[in-house]
């Protein structure tokens, strides 16, 4: 059992130099089989084994991960975290994400910097306020919080917000959700995997999945660079590779890989208060604990696993952001980076059984994967333990785009591309 | 970014183009209803080389498969098709 963090502990370090650290998870040598493998080791796959033993119990678990831990979207993300949706199935499963959000620091026993900050979405005209104010309703119905704002209200907590009438995009008010805000990406991730690996899951680095062990229309195991591991459930949790991932099973997915790119400022004082989005324009924007501003705004809209992006769109997203906050233009771009998204056919996500017996599906998070780690985690688990979508998952299942049930927030259609 | 030879136009900017949809996700109006399903709703997705329908947009609006690799943006080959080709 590992000595939980703690104050005392770290005081009680300090006596002897602080030599008493041990690594924060095993790295274990592969078993022959497990009850439970789940391929991909983000931040979905990591909640995924760490609600597995915690809440069903079952511990003997693998998660296979191909590169290393936090290497994936888990740390390439914008580390927004939200429930503001429209929809009745997507609120109410990112709420239930978001309460475990407001405790997961001491769940896990890990600081994951959660930051309730508020996250508040833009209206440029009329037709935006009242799409607002109709999502607003739509998440009260449901207890969650809302509250439109003002534009003397924004003022208060966004003086830097362009607010005047002869702006390039006049502001007429926001939604604001003040329970929404940040986390940090990186410690979710360790957080999820230490907490996992004290009840006893096997996190297996540099171990790709190069195909699946097949007896009739069963899955009973997956092939990998470490040799052949078997198991009673497979989960598949590979976020922007999920094509790759389900296509070695022979199936075809309602899903199309393509870029999202982010970048951050050199780090100033406090400058952003909340998280400032705009449906209208496309840009997000937050201010890092470190003080960095960090932007994104829409996906390059083609296939693409190559993690890098057109500087056009980065451009596009920066030039918005800058004509709603004109001080940003004074700052200095530090870095960008890009990931590799799993855009749906609805723009929602597939969590459930796939067509093939054993084999379960978790994808299609588009660019919104974050926020979700906990809720998609305590959802895949419960899919994978008991063989059955838990409540908050059902509407998510892969059927939904035969029947025609599809959960199109942005009402775009079968276009990934177009999101 | 990269340049994309246009079959009429010749080398371009990417930016003057926009993506569609694969070839094999075309939907054939006379196919029964689960595989115009699978063509509207699935992609094979590949880590590798697809065939893609392209415009060129922002130029000569004409249409046009690529061939082209998902990882390294390599583009093999690039063939002009008429309006007969298009969902």
């Amino acid at each position: 059992m590992k000595t939980p963090y703690s104050a005392f502990s770290l005081l009680r370090g300090a006596l002897n130099g602080q030599k008493h650290w041990e690594p924060a998870w095993r790295d274990p040598e592969p078993r022959a089989s497990y009850d439970v493998i789940i391929i991909g080791g983000g931040g979905h796959g990591l909640a995924t084994a760490y609600y597995l033993a915690k809440v069903h119990g079952i511990r003997n678990v693998a998660v296979l991960e191909k590169s290393w831990i936090g290497g994936g979207n888990v740390g390439r993300n914008t580390t927004l975290v939200r429930s503001n949706y429209r929809l009745p199935q997507l609120h109410n499963f990112f709420e239930f994400g978001l309460k475990l959000w407001h405790n997961l620091s001491d769940d896990l026993n890990y600081n994951v910097m959660f930051s309730p900050r508020g996250a508040m979405f833009l209206g440029h005209n009329d037709g935006d306020m009242i799409k607002l104010a109709e999502r607003g309703d739509a998440m009260r119905c449901d207890g969650i919080d809302a509250e439109l704002l003002s534009p003397k209200q924004i003022a208060k907590i966004e003086p830097l917000l362009d607010l005047s009438r002869s702006a390039r995009f006049p502001i007429d008010g926001a939604l604001i959700q003040w329970r929404a805000g940040t986390a940090r990406h990186d410690a979710v991730a360790w957080g999820y995997a230490r907490a996992a690996d004290a009840l006893g899951v096997d996190i297996i680095q540099k171990c790709e999945v190069t195909g699946f062990v097949k007896d009739g229309n069963k899955i009973t195991g997956v092939e990998t660079t470490r040799g052949r591991i078997l198991a009673g459930r497979t989960g598949i949790c590979v976020a922007g590779h999920s094509g790759h991932v389900a296509g070695l099973a022979g199936l075809r997915l309602p899903i199309e890989s393509q870029t999202l790119q982010a970048l951050v400022t050199e780090g100033v004082k406090p400058m952003v208060q909340s998280v400032v989005m705009s449906q209208s324009l496309h840009f997000y924007v937050s201010q890092s604990d470190k003080g960095g501003i960090v932007m994104g705004g829409d996906p390059d809209n083609w296939p693409s696993y190559a993690r890098r992006g057109q500087p056009t769109i980065k451009e596009h997203a920066i030039a918005q952001a800058v004509s709603v906050m004109p001080a940003l233009s004074r700052l200095r771009m530090l870095r960008t980076w890009s990931g590799v998204t799993d855009m749906s056919f609805d723009g929602s996500p597939i969590i459930g059984p796939s067509p093939i017996d054993g084999l379960y599906l978790n994808a299609g998070w588009c660019y919104g994967g974050f926020k979700a780690t906990p809720a998609s985690g305590w959802t895949y688990a419960h899919t994978l333990a008991t063989g059955k979508a838990h409540e908050l998952n059902a509407p998510f299942s892969l059927e939904r785009f035969m029947t025609g049930a599809t959960i199109d927030e942005t009402a775009v259609g079968p276009m990934p591309n177009h999101r | 970014m990269y340049q994309i030879t246009c079959p009429h136009c010749g080398p371009r900017a990417q930016t003057e183009f926009t993506y569609e949809r694969t070839t094999d996700s075309v939907v054939d109006p006379a196919s029964d209803a689960a595989t115009a399903m699978q063509a509207l709703f699935t992609r094979a997705n590949p880590m590798g080389l697809d065939d893609e329908i392209w415009r060129h947009t922002y130029g000569c609006r004409a249409w046009m498969v690529l061939t082209r690799h998902r990882v390294t943006h390599e583009i093999h080959a690039v063939k002009a098709i008429g309006p007969e080709a298009l969902p």
